[in-house]
């Protein structure tokens, strides 16, 4: 059961529409508008208008699609090869999901159309293995284009313009989120992260040039094809244009998702949610998915777009809001945090292997009331070391929220160590 | 492996650039019929796949939705990373492995259900969840996810 956002715009207007998830419903909401302005232009021509639009990456690196679109080859000697991330696995985000179930025909759209820009012959969509419904939807919504040869050869009348789509199921690893790691996994190995370099535009999937971008990045595209790159810089902010759809979970009146422009403050989100439950007061929010630090309560006014939020030395991520209310022990949150980066490092690095594993026990030991100050001092030091320094991101991811945690929340790590216990007898179980 | 299995797998090997890359639905699929894989399930992918069977099995063992020992003939999942936490989600698993006798993930005595604990699964804005036997439900409470256990042959 996934319900539909509670605020829509442009990308979510129709997902309470069951036919359109179908191509005839799809089509009757103007579906495929896009990709036939698309077809009209020159290949580069395409990847310009998505360039001009500044439409930003929504997997949580917020980097601009136009200009890695660009960096694939144009010459046509290899098969070109697009993969759409749709492992969505980062805690507090479940925005992908709803848009594959609910409008896949839009990443479906939005894939054709980096296709005929980037002269891309085949795509995989890699899904966690876990959204069985997903993977339903996408694989009956790509039945029907192979139907109505919108994929195929000569797709749209426009001789040597194919393209092909495989749905992959992925079997439950998060570093298979990181696009490399996706990459191994989807080559049938352990999704572990590759070295940089090469990139994916010169050695990706199986070997071939790739640009791998996140499911509503693509569901992004077709919008801007259709409506213009005018209309798409309209919403949003300057840097970070459109909307997305924020996923509010935790402690509010009103959990889920809300579609709304890249800038909204903070406070105008959690007040689409209802605001705190039952009254009580915020004590803390992660703005963008687990991996990323948490704000304290006065920084309620922060536009939610990258360049704002980085300001506050946090960031934008997936867009997944998590809320905590005044009953919440920082020290348990940080648990569950260093637990789930422990538990899901791929074990290639040391640094990551041995700090995830460390800071966990120091979070622990704290939470439990064993902890000393030469604990404390030293899980101020372990994330430092883990920064900058490994194959993958995911060293970072695992390091920011605990020094989040440490900078604005200090006094409850403090507290602990001072009462030997955990001083917040309402706080949610361990 | 069965002829059918057999059959299912190898009608994906055109799906990928190389042959390797249909191993993970190759796996899903012998998982399918077989519960687990076991060493010899190894071998036969292996064989399949051109590979060393190490291979085969570093990979099953990467991966959590990949089951190397017996199963329950259920599986429910509890989901206790942050936002479920935040909503109740350890106090229901523990209820769940009460009421089903199990403490700490493991399998009942009569082979009927495996809990255990599984990180986001996509479904914060309705939680605590849970996932069995590949379904979700979400917005639960101990009373709910009772009934939906005990509703399992
Ligand atoms: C540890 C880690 C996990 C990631 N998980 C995801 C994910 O689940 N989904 C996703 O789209 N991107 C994820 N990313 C980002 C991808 O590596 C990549 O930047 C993204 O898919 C590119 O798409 P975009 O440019 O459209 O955002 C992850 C990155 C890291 C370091
Ligand atoms: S940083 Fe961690 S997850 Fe990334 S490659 Fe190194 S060990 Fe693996
Ligand atoms: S934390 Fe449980 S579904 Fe996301």
């Amino acid at each position: 059961m996934i319900v539909e956002p509670y605020v829509k715009n442009y990308l979510s207007e129709h997902y309470g529409d069951d036919a359109y998830r179908t191509l005839a419903g799809y089509e009757a909401a103007g579906g495929f508008a896009g990709l036939k302005k698309a077809v009209a232009l020159a290949p580069e021509q395409v990847t310009e208008m998505v360039k001009a639009s500044g439409l930003r990456g929504r997997g949580g690196a917020g980097f601009a699609t136009g200009l890695k679109w660009s960096f694939m080859p144009k010459t046509s000697e290899r098969t070109k090869v697009i993969v759409v991330n749709g492992d969505e696995s980062e805690p507090g985000s479940f925005k992908d999901r709803l848009i594959m179930e609910r409008g896949p025909l839009e990443v479906l759209e939005g894939i054709l159309i980096g296709a005929w820009a980037m002269g891309a012959q085949r795509t995989f969509i890699y899904v966690r293995g876990e959204y069985r419904e997903s993977i339903r939807a996408l694989e009956s919504a790509v039945k029907e284009l192979y139907a109505r040869k919108l994929l195929g050869k000569n797709i749209l009348g426009k001789k040597g313009f194919e393209h092909d789509v495989v749905v992959h199921s992925g079997a439950g690893a998060y570093i298979c989120g990181e696009e490399t790691g996706l990459l191994e996994s989807l080559e049938g190995k352990k999704g572990q992260p590759r070295k940089k370099p090469p990139f994916p535009a010169q050695h990706g999937a199986f070997g071939l040039p790739t640009t791998v971008n996140n499911i509503e990045t693509f569901a992004h595209v077709p919008f801007i094809l259709e409506r213009g790159v005018e209309w798409f810089k309209g919403r949003g902010t300057d840097k970070s244009p459109g909307t997305t759809l924020f996923g509010v979970s935790g402690h509010v009146e009103r959990p889920g998702l809300f579609e709304l422009p890249l800038g909204t403050p903070l406070r105008e989100v959690l007040g689409h949610a209802g605001g705190v439950r039952g009254g009580r007061r915020l004590k803390g929010v992660m703005p963008g998915g687990m991996s990323m630090p948490i704000l304290p309560p006065t920084e309620l006014e922060v536009p939610m777009a990258e360049e704002f939020l980085s300001q506050k030395g946090t960031h934008l991520g997936t867009g997944g809001v998590m809320v905590m209310d005044e009953t919440v022990c920082m020290v348990r949150v940080a648990t569950v945090v260093a637990y789930f980066f422990r538990d899901e490092s791929c074990g290639q690095c040391t640094q990551c292997r041995e700090g995830t594993a460390w800071v966990h026990k120091l979070c622990q030991k704290i939470e439990q009331g064993r902890g000393s100050a030469e604990d404390l001092a030293l899980l101020d030091n372990v994330p430092s070391l883990m920064e900058g320094q490994t194959i993958c991101a995911f060293a970072d991811a695992a390091a920011w929220p605990i020094q989040g945690l440490l900078r604005h929340f200090r006094d409850d790590f403090e507290a602990h160590l001072r009462e030997k216990k955990c001083p917040f007898p309402e706080s949610f179980e361990l | 492996m069965t002829p059918a299995t057999r059959a299912k797998i190898e009608a994906l090997f055109d799906r990928y650039p190389q042959k390797r890359g249909a191993l993970l639905p190759a796996i899903y699929l012998l998982q399918e019929e077989k519960g687990f894989i076991d060493g010899d399930g190894a071998r036969e992918l292996a064989k399949l796949f051109e590979l060393e069977p190490v291979e085969v099995w570093e990979v099953l063992s990467f991966y959590n939705m990949f089951y190397t020992e017996p199963q329950g003939r259920h599986h429910v999942y509890v989901c206790t990373n942050l936002p479920c936490s935040l909503r109740g989600a350890r106090t229901l698993l523990a209820g769940l492995e009460a009421h089903l006798g199990v403490h700490g993930a493991g399998t009942t005595r009569d082979g009927r259900v495996t809990i255990g604990h599984e990180e986001c699964l996509g479904s914060c804005g309705t939680a605590p969840m849970m996932r069995v036997d590949g379904q979700y439900h979400e917005n639960l409470d101990l009373a709910a996810a009772r009934r939906i256990v005990d509703e399992l042959e």
